[in-house]
């Protein structure tokens, strides 16, 4: 199967790859998968305090190269963001951005349930309530 | 020496085919044209005489007689002419038939088909190493045992059963035994009278060969075998296989058997030395796994785990230069990693993290340096980005974590 420019781009060249610190109160760290379904996600942002903006994004990705490219671009999207605006994000944007085939979208859903999972982890640090998230297939 | 680039490593899938092997097909196709079957002219006499000197290379190389060469369209037909052609000719003696979970497709679909006509299937699990265990296999003979379907090499991870120890059990209980010689034919040395094989399949296209071309080696003494055709028509192949024969792709077999036979021995040490080597380098990586038995192994097959390295993803670091297979599957919805290495009693994680090596004819030690580094630099950086990886680096147990299964 032919991968996308864009997919090969963002495996080649991944943006923010890293680990931000999973102590800090204004982190929040999602991590979903599995090792036996051949990929886990995680995904980290780190909220700015001050102006309630995503002022920083990490991934790590065990997967093939649409899962990996999926959360490079969720980094990417992420930063710059509100918590409110990141929630935004469906997972069908990402299948769009990527041209990832059908039998890819389960990248995209990853990487959206890896974002919610995040928000959620540093709503709960702040005290916030857990949001309960619509289910999508895998 | 020049590196020619992209690098070919899936000679288990499918081999080229030998410039000599092409050369001898060359005049079968417009000018020796003729049907093998036509008594009554020289174009017949011609197509028959080749086919004739043919099955003698093809039967020679598995020191077979070439009376017992069932000419197919691939191993595949010859799997299932096996094993659906036995179980309707002895029906009188019996219906069941006992095979292994690390068999072929060919092999473990045409077996469920038997199932579903009332046959009964025994499938005997593999020890860690791939092996199938002896005491095991004798236990699972019954008095209507009428076949026993173990293969001689494995296509994923090479690794070749004990097909004399299989054949005396089998000899012991006056019970048939098939092999699927697919993946050795061509590679090792195979004496189906010196393995007790009573009948094998095998293909062209695993040994330089044309595709679309194989056989079923079909014993006819001590004991002498017959299956039912599954193919209705003009009775050819001693009326096992009809259809007018493929002369063109035939002489191409045979050459391809000859030049096995001739280059056997210096090429399986060439390979093996090869494969070692690639191997051995990549086990420096940490966490790196051979699946499978190194002993008992074909010497140009490599199967490798590299943990906390999806394979699908490992593969797109490098195919656009190097071509070879992942053990994992993450195309369909399913997910579902190699059941072969699963057999082995590989967790799926392994099992997602492999690759299989499969070296030829035409591979290079250049090729193989080439395959060394560009494999270790994207283990590496994949490794950087796996999640999995860190955790293991900080001592998480990745097992004891809840994961949420989609």
């Amino acid at each position: 199967m032919a991968y996308s420019d864009k997919v090969i781009d963002h495996y080649s060249n991944p943006k923010n790859v890293g680990t931000l610190d999973k102590s800090k109160t204004n982190v929040g760290t999602g991590l979903v998968g599995a090792p036996e379904c051949g990929d886990v996600m995680r995904l980290q942002i780190e909220v700015d305090e001050a102006s309630g903006l995503i002022s920083d994004a990490k991934f790590k990705t065990f997967g093939c190269g649409s899962a990996i490219a999926s959360s490079s671009l969720a980094t990417e999207w992420l930063k710059g963001k509100t918590v409110d605006q990141a929630l935004a994000i469906d997972n069908m944007d990402i299948v769009e951005e990527l041209n990832l085939p059908p039998v890819k979208i389960h990248c995209s859903v990853l990487a959206e349930d890896a974002i919610k999972a995040a928000i959620n982890d540093y709503r709960v640090k702040n005290g916030l309530p857990e949001l309960v998230a619509e289910k999508k297939a895998h | 020496m020049e590196l020619n680039l992209p690098i070919y490593l899936d000679n288990n899938a499918t081999t080229p085919m030998d410039p000599r092997v092409l050369e001898a097909m060359l005049p079968y196709f417009i000018e020796k044209f003729g049907n093998a079957a036509s008594r009554n002219h020289s174009f017949g006499w011609v197509a028959e005489e080749a086919v004739d000197y043919s099955r003698e290379q093809i039967a020679k190389l598995i020191n077979a007689d070439p009376k017992e060469i069932i000419l197919t369209s691939g191993a595949t037909e010859a799997d299932n002419l096996a094993i659906k052609g036995v179980y309707e000719m002895y029906a009188s003696k019996g219906d069941h038939i006992i095979t292994c979970t690390t068999e072929h497709k060919a092999v473990l679909d045409t077996c469920k088909h038997i199932e579903k006509l009332g046959g009964q299937v025994t499938y005997l699990d593999v020890k860690e190493d791939g092996l199938i265990d002896m005491a095991e296999l004798e236990k699972a003979v019954t008095d209507k045992t009428i076949l026993i379907a173990i293969m001689y090499g494995n296509n994923e991870t090479g690794v070749i059963q004990d097909v004399k120890a299989i054949s005396k059990i089998a000899r012991k209980h006056g019970v048939l035994f098939f092999t699927d010689g697919t993946q050795v034919v061509g590679k090792i040395p195979v004496d189906v009278n010196a393995d007790g094989i009573d009948l094998m399949a095998f293909s062209a296209h695993k040994m330089y060969g044309p595709k679309g071309v194989g056989a079923l080696y079909v014993r006819r003494k001590n004991p002498r075998v017959k299956v039912t055709s599954q193919m209705d028509g003009g009775g050819h192949e001693r009326g096992m296989r009809s259809g007018t024969l493929n002369v063109p792709s035939i002489v191409g077999f045979g050459k391809a058997c000859e030049l096995c036979m001739n280059e056997m021995e210096s090429e399986s040490k060439r390979l093996s030395k090869m494969r070692d080597r690639l191997e051995n380098s990549l086990m420096e990586l940490e966490e790196t796994y051979v699946n499978g038995n190194r002993e008992h192994r074909l010497p140009h097959t490599a199967n490798i785990s590299f943990k906390y390295v999806e394979g699908e993803g490992l593969m797109m670091g490098f195919n656009k230069n190097i071509a070879l297979s992942s053990g994992s599957a993450c195309t369909s919805a399913s997910l579902e990693p190699s059941y072969v290495l699963k057999a082995l009693g590989l967790g799926d994680d392994l099992a997602h993290s492999s690759l299989r090596f499969g070296l030829g004819r035409f591979t290079t030690d250049e090729q193989i340096d080439f395959t060394i580094k560009a494999i270790k630099e994207t283990v590496i950086k994949l490794r950087e980005m796996s999640p999995l990886w860190e955790m293991f680096k900080e001592g998480v147990d990745i097992n004891a974590i809840e994961w949420a299964h989609h």
